[in-house]
């Protein structure tokens, strides 16, 4: 891979109180590519990609969005950028509608400034249709939706506004085996469309399935950058749980 | 994302031909509940009363007792929707009062070298009021949302600061009476008349009509399903009818004959033999349908709107949407602001004075206007209408059970245990509903 990185994180600082919760961490990532963020609980993956989706600010480094200086100061900027995030919360305002929901901070607007409901719905129909045909429940509020469903309205929401780059925090932890397919499936459809997609996950075997390459994490420190094929899931975990890279394989 | 069973493909399609009359007409139920409440409430005190309840002269007084709250109770809406409190209403009304009575009485005097009676007198009361009001809900806003002081301490500092700042401001002397264009917004001091009363409700019902068949369009236009026409008629029918009935009785009042006299003796003529005139819509009222019109067009159409509820219903969310919930704090207590310096027109020129003590404890009859509404104190949920509505209660029971010759501490224990009553019903239902 000789082009330019779409996205580089290059020695991300962040700390909470006395907590450094990413200590120097550099990962990047290239078009039409999954890189897996491994780690326990409180190993920093999601802390480290909410400083690129603009939740968190870091204290220290630099992104680079393809080989350009970028500023992210809040989730508004990485919009600009084409950055999208599935949160493992989902974010979504559970008293409003799936298409309120998908709009959100977006919305289609008539000539006279006020929000056109008609049109929003429209759109969110179609791309329902696409990512989840059985879905009809679009007056009700996201609350009556049922997880899978609310799972559906949260990556069509990442989705529809043409994302370059695609955070995808544990996007399968609430859903079943044939829900989780889907995301598979809808991963590879998006990696073809030459999208970078960062995926947080705790499964070693959907990682070694899904992405190209993983980077792991411990403790707020980068363990290693591994590429997937060149390692077998026992290297993956020895790299989460002890911390220590397997030889030879540095990607 | 695939496990939608069939039920739930069912669940919005329209299984109209098994559907009763009253779920074809799409009505909200808690709307329906509320004015079925109010109803209630009228006709026991009717009955109690032996008809004194609802002749037009006591709708007529119900309807300008309710203004002053009922507009602050709409910007409440979107405080508490967005989880946060106001309890300074009551005292920015009276501070906002003060303002006004001071510069129609005396500041423009001094500044512009106006006379008392100048045309100009009263809109620039009323220009410099808004904008004080507007300019102390913001600063409250910014506390709240940029320096991060939780908004009950803000505005329990408030009650305190601006009650008094109003007393600072007048000396704590009573103030006026007030110019007679001000007096105006009062409620009996200006009213429509017959024929233009008549205009209003000609023009809101087309409006209406207009609003209805516009919104089928839309639907039809993006192929989504819409109610049956004669569901959509009798909807319009209804309202048509009780925008009809509401002028019919206000235009029913008659001004006292006596009242009459002394007008044309003013002017110099001599009442005719025979000679009739209705009060019909006050401009208070007129006020206060606008604000509900506008407010309700905010809510429902605006972004500001959307991410008011969508804020209310998860902070977080709207947030990482990209919503600066902040400054969106700042619009929502300048526009608390606004209406509280509205109320205050409508205050102080019912009065046609301005006293210390005026809006005392108004910012909990309009928190619990809010709250009887259907607004959520846990965030996300609330209408407009509601908040209207439920102030129309509130002042129904006070004034029915002055009326009736309740005592007077009887009246209150009444109207807060009403208070908690309604929010006991409004959880039931919603846990019955499944609505959150």
């Amino acid at each position: 891979m000789a082009k330019t990185p779409l996205v580089e994180l290059n020695d991300i600082s962040i700390a909470f109180g006395g907590v450094q919760a990413v200590d120097n961490v550099t990962v990047d990532l290239y078009p039409g590519e999954v890189v897996g963020l491994l780690g326990h609980n409180g190993a920093g993956k999601s802390t480290l990609i909410k400083c690129l989706s603009g939740a968190y600010r870091m204290d220290s480094g630099e992104i680079r969005i393809n080989g350009e200086r970028a500023e992210i100061n809040n989730p508004r900027d990485a919009r600009a950028y084409n950055i999208e995030t599935i949160y493992q919360t989902l974010a979504l305002a559970d008293n409003l509608d799936a298409a309120s929901n998908l709009f959100l901070g977006r919305e289609l607007t008539t000539m006279t400034g006020l929000v056109d409901d008609g049109a929003m719905e429209s759109e969110t129909r179609k791309v329902m249709g696409r990512l989840n045909p059985y879905f009809q429940k679009f007056s009700s509020p996201v609350s009556a939706l049922s997880g899978g469903q609310r799972q559906s309205v949260a990556i069509a929401r990442a989705v529809y506004f043409n994302a370059r780059i695609l955070i995808m925090d544990e996007p399968t932890a609430a859903l079943g085996p044939q829900e989780t397919r889907m995301v598979a499936d809808l991963i590879q459809e998006l990696k073809k469309q030459n999208l970078g997609i960062f995926l947080i996950d705790h499964d070693v075997h959907q990682v070694k399935a899904l992405c190209d390459r993983a980077a792991v994490m411990k403790n707020g420190k980068l363990v290693g950058v591994v590429k997937v094929d060149d390692v077998t899931t026992d290297d993956l975990l020895g790299m989460i749980i002890a911390g220590k890279s397997p030889e030879g394989v540095a990607a | 994302m695939t496990d939608t069973a069939p039920n739930d493909a069912g669940d919005d399609q329209p299984k109209a031909r098994k559907r009763g009359f009253v779920a074809s007409l799409e009505l909200d139920m808690r709307l329906l509940g509320m004015i079925g409440a109010f109803i209630a409430i009228a006709l026991v005190f009717n009955i109690l009363t032996g008809g004194r309840f609802l002749t037009p002269r006591n709708v007529f007084n119900l309807t300008i007792q309710t203004v002053s709250v009922a507009i602050m109770a709409t910007g409440m809406v979107f405080v508490i929707v967005t989880r946060h409190i106001d309890l300074s209403v009551g005292s920015l009304l009276a501070t906002t009062s003060a303002v006004m009575a001071m510069l129609q009485t005396e500041w423009l005097l001094q500044i512009f070298g106006f006379s008392l009676g100048h045309p100009a007198l009263a809109w620039l009361a009323i220009l410099g009021g808004l904008f004080a009001g507007t300019l102390v809900g913001a600063v409250n806003g910014y506390l709240i949302g940029y320096l991060a002081i939780p908004a009950f301490i803000v505005t329990l500092g408030g009650l305190l600061i601006w009650r008094n700042v109003g007393w600072y401001l007048t000396n704590g002397q009573t103030i006026g009476p007030l110019d007679e264009t001000f007096q105006m917004f009062g409620g009996i001091s200006g009213t429509l008349g017959t024929t233009w009363s008549w205009v209003f409700a000609v023009v809101a019902s087309v409006a209406t009509l207009y609003a209805l068949w516009s919104a089928r369009r839309t639907k039809q236009g993006h192929g989504f399903p819409v109610k049956p026409l004669w569901a959509e008629s009798t909807v319009g029918a209804l309202i048509v009818a009780a925008i009809m009935g509401f002028i019919w009785l206000l235009t029913s009042y008659e001004i006292p004959q006596r009242v009459l006299e002394r007008d044309f003796e003013a002017r110099g003529e001599i009442l005719p033999e025979g000679y009739t005139a209705a009060y019909g819509l006050p401009i208070s009222v007129l006020l206060l349908i606008l604000v509900a019109l506008v407010m309700t067009i905010i809510a429902r159409r605006t972004r500001l709107g959307r991410y008011i509820f969508a804020t209310g219903g998860n902070p977080d969310a709207a947030e990482l949407s990209g919503i600066n919930t902040r400054l969106l704090t700042v619009k929502i207590f300048a526009i608390m602001g606004f209406l509280c310096a509205l109320s205050a027109v409508v205050a102080s020129a019912r009065l046609s004075f301005h006293s210390n003590d005026i809006g005392t404890l108004d910012e909990l009859r309009v928190i619990a206007a809010a709250v009887i509404g259907g607004t959520a104190l846990s965030g996300g949920i609330g209408t407009i209408y509601g908040a209207i509505l439920g102030a129309l209660i509130m002042q129904s029971l006070q004034s029915g059970m002055a009326m009736v010759g309740v005592d007077a501490p009887f009246q209150n224990i009444v109207v807060g245990a009403v208070l908690i009553l309604a929010v006991l019903i409004d959880i039931i239902y919603r846990k019955r509903t499944g609505d959150t």
